[in-house]
């Protein structure tokens, strides 16, 4: 059995404004970058961005950060295998035009 | 929707890490769900790249940068709604909850503005303008209107799931001791915003 | 409540001394669910098996007779999803998987005691849909179950609604994996570590994975030829931009995975099965363990294999062909591993262990067959042919069906605590046995011989392997009808078997049969492995 993770821990109202903040200035950082003209960086920027952003959202307001090993294991795999699918459709569409 | 429930009926305690993990499971049923739309999408921007930038062009920039900021926001208003209810403060937790809701209509507005030029410009799904895009901007089109689309169904249920957990905190049936149907929930919406998250810099910014 | 006494009716017994539909239909103990998939799914079985033994009586001579072109196209499909959705996704994991992991594991019930019922609830509202789809709109759908684009966008029979139907068959199916996750991790007995684990559950937890990851895919995939067909995105149409091809890597993504659903709770069975008849543990118990993982993780890497005729690129032919390869290995294992325990076993012949070899023959026959298609050079000769149709044959209904008939005949005695006719099963499984092979080893033939699949009629070369393959199919509905015959019939007539007629050591057979209502009158306590028969005596 994993022991319980009844999480006493309580995120702060503080806390939590500072990680909006932060989500903030990344959403201005990434509308502003995308206005240069960067070419194919620009997708590699605004994805990056995005991951960024999307893992604070998981990290501390999905409070993943403060579950057991094996729920973050999972959470882990499914994202692994959302890049396999992806990824490995590439195989394909890559060399195919 | 169906967020699992925890065990009851047989007077056991409520299994607080099971239902959190069904939840999760659950949510990871959601990002494949998604997972294919953004497998076809990455497949058609690297057939069509110079296509979906001009595409991405025609999009409105502020309505979409304003709605992420409002989904945002939303997701922090919730998160907050969970800590005012962990510290007892039940009315606090309401206002929170209430705001979210409001965030969320206001989001749904937004988009309902956003469809409502693109049809008003004959761009919808099956018209005669959309047939006749080239290839590129056709394909990125129907992306638009189906991930939105099924976005904006997400928004709308999560919306409702919350008023019902809202009214639920309400009556002290989700309280301070027994708060993992809140959690749930909240944790349903965050995956609602960290969708648009990638929705956003797709088919807004890469133009 | 009144716990176990011998001839107690256990969770069987009628609620507050009525046993009307409604305590049934709105029950939520995981063993009344079991029994409503089971039933359920049995029928729909036999609505497949008829109509598949229709399609064979139109094959069994060359030329335009008994069913009209269209109404072939439309009975293969149906068929299909009938075959594939309704019966042999749901078939082990929903029917047993329910009745017997809480039991496994010492729980009371699963996690999500309420899911589980809705899960059963939207099993039965998908197959109503898909029933509807039949007799609505302009005509049955006729695409075959594999939906491809563009024709499925395109053809005008009653498509849009058999997605939908099977898009809350896959709503059903990840609650269900969502519901059995959670329970193996949180409801386990004390002492049940997860090396304790009988395979049955452990076969549970790999295929319940592959149920809550992919089959999402599959739901975006139905709900995308939906909107083709009613919004008209052109996300697929080669002449506004969109790629068919596309289509097929989302909807194999999901259904090469779903062979592993079907094919790995089968083999938990059979891994359970194998050590109680031959009274020794089994062989490499880690090894069997890894390998439902193993297999359930390449398995999610290969799906491209059925695309090597698509025109897809020559680097993903290569790619995904290799991967293909290395899906083998941990199924060889399994069966090695099963024959390993078998040998210096002292071996009891009683009949789960007989379907349980005549799984190993079936799966093996139609595992190897399978590499033959996996080699990207070979499997453009037989694409798309009989080959095909005899290996997934072979491995769904030799593999998981003949699984699934073990599965019966071992915990017949536990769910309602009576025993079959042996002599009867006997007879029924070499029946079963030489009508599958008769049915389908000449499709092997027919394939190298050039034999499309799905096709209304053939040349007259093809003629005498078609014959025998339609003899084979009624042999086999004789050998089932018997084994069913068997079964029902014993509901009610079979002689009492005790809590642990085979000598079981896993804790389904700890509890009286049938199970009382609550399983366990306390939680029980986990000190051995699940292979250990140390003083475990069969006790009829």
């Amino acid at each position: 059995m994993e022991h319980e993770s009844r999480s006493q821990h309580v995120l702060s109202y503080g806390f939590l404004t500072g990680i909006f903040a932060a989500l903030m200035v990344l959403t201005a950082t990434t509308i502003i970058v995308s206005r240069i003209e960067l070419g194919f960086f620009n997708v590699v920027v605004a994805l990056s961005v995005a991951s960024a952003k999307a893992s604070l959202v998981i990290f501390f307001f999905m409070h993943l950060k403060y579950e057991n090993r094996t729920l973050k294991t999972m959470v882990l795999l499914a994202f692994i295998l959302l890049a396999i699918c992806i990824g490995f459709t590439f195989f394909d569409v890559g060399p195919r035009t | 929707m169906n967020e699992p429930k925890p065990q009851d009926g047989h007077g056991e305690h409520k299994d607080y890490a099971g239902a959190k993990m069904g939840m999760w499971l659950f949510l990871f049923t959601e990002i494949l769900l998604f997972g294919g739309l953004f497998l076809l999408y990455s497949a058609y921007l690297h057939r069509y790249p110079a296509a979906f930038h001009e595409a991405g062009k025609t999009e409105n920039l502020l309505l979409g940068s304003a709605n992420t900021v409002i989904l945002i926001a939303s997701s922090f208003t919730v998160a907050l709604s969970i800590t005012a209810l962990r510290l007892g403060r039940t009315r606090g937790c309401l206002v929170f909850l209430g705001l979210t809701v409001a965030l969320a209509l206001g989001f749904l507005v937004n988009k309902f503005f956003e469809w409502s030029a693109k049809f008003a410009a004959g761009l919808y799904p099956g018209s005669a303008h959309m047939k006749s895009l080239p290839a590129g901007e056709n394909v990125f089109t129907g992306l638009y209107f189906a991930m939105t689309g099924l976005h904006g169904l997400h928004v709308l249920v999560g919306s409702v799931l919350l008023s019902v957990v809202a009214a639920l905190v309400a009556r002290g049936r989700v309280n301070a001791g027994d708060f993992v149907l809140l959690e749930n929930a909240g944790l349903y919406w965050h995956l609602v915003d960290l969708i648009w998250i990638f929705l956003f810099p797709l088919f807004y910014l890469i133009a | 409540m009144d716990h176990a006494t011998p001839g107690d009716r256990g969770f069987l017994a009628p609620d507050g001394g009525k046993n009307t539909l409604f305590s049934w239909i709105f029950s939520t103990d995981h063993k009344r669910i079991g029994l409503l998939y089971l039933s359920c799914i049995l029928t729909m079985f036999a609505a497949g098996v008829v109509l598949g033994l229709t399609l064979r009586l139109k094959l069994i001579t060359p030329g335009n007779h008994l069913l009209a072109p269209q109404t072939y196209n439309a009975i293969f499909t149906l068929h299909g999803v009938i075959m594939i959705f309704m019966v042999v996704i749901p078939s082990i994991p929903a029917s047993f998987g329910n009745i017997f992991l809480p039991l496994q594991i010492g729980a009371r019930d699963v996690s999500f005691p309420r899911l589980n019922l809705f899960s059963w609830w939207l099993y039965v509202a998908g197959a109503t849909l898909a029933l509807i789809s039949i007799f609505t709109g302009n005509g049955p759908p006729d695409t075959g179950w594999t939906f491809y684009v563009p024709f499925a966008a395109k053809t005008t029979t009653n498509v849009s609604l058999a997605v939908v139907a099977v898009f809350v068959l896959g709503f059903s199916s990840i609650l269900t994996g969502l519901n059995f996750i959670t329970t193996i991790h949180r409801l386990r007995a004390p002492g049940l570590t997860w090396t304790r684990l009988p395979l049955f559950t452990w076969s549970l937890y790999a295929t319940a994975w592959i149920q809550v990851l992919v089959t999402p895919v599959l739901g975006i995939t139905a709900m995308l030829i939906f909107a083709e067909r009613v919004l008209n995105l052109g996300l697929f149409d080669p002449g506004r931009g969109g790629d068919p091809l596309l289509y097929q890597h989302l909807f194999w993504i999901y259904s090469h995975p779903a062979v592993y659903i079907m094919i790995l709770p089968a083999m938990g069975v059979i891994s359970d099965i194998v050590p109680v008849f031959a009274r020794k543990t089994i062989f490499g118990y880690k090894m069997i363990a890894f390998s439902s993982i193993a297999i359930a993780a390449a398995g999610s890497l290969v799906w491209a294999h059925h695309m090597f005729t698509s025109g897809m690129s020559d680097l993903a032919i290569w790619v995904f062909s290799l991967l293909t390869f290395i899906v083998a290995i941990p199924s060889a294992i399994k069966v090695f591993n099963w024959v390993a325990t078998l040998h210096r076993g002292a071996i009891a012949l009683e009949p789960p262990l007989l379907f349980a070899l005549g799984f190993i023959f079936m799966f093996s026959v139609g595992g190897l067959t399978g590499l033959v298609q996996g080699a990207a050079g070979t499997d453009i000769h037989i694409h798309d042919t009989y080959f095909i149709v005899a290996h997934f044959h072979y491995v769904i209904f030799g593999g998981t069906g003949l699984g699934m008939f073990a599965a019966m005949h071992y915990w017949f005695p536990k769910i309602f605590g009576r025993m079959y006719g042996k002599s009867k099963a006997f007879l029924s499984f070499w029946i079963i046995l030489a009508g599958m092979n008769l049915l389908y080893f000449p499709m092997f033939v027919l394939g190298l011989q050039g034999m499309p699949r799905r096709y209304y009629d053939y040349l007259p070369r093809y003629a005498t392997g078609q014959f025998i393959s339609t003899v084979g199919s009624w042999i086999l509905a004789a050998g089932m009808a018997l084994m069913f015959a068997n079964l029902l019939a014993s509901i009610r007539n079979g002689r009492p078997a005790g809590a642990n007629p085979w000598g079981g050591a896993t804790l389904e057979w700890s509890v009286a049969s049938p199970p009382p209502k609550d399983n366990f009158e306390s939680e029980p306590t986990v000190a051995r492995g699940p292979y250990d028969f140390h003083g475990v005596v069969p006790s009829e």
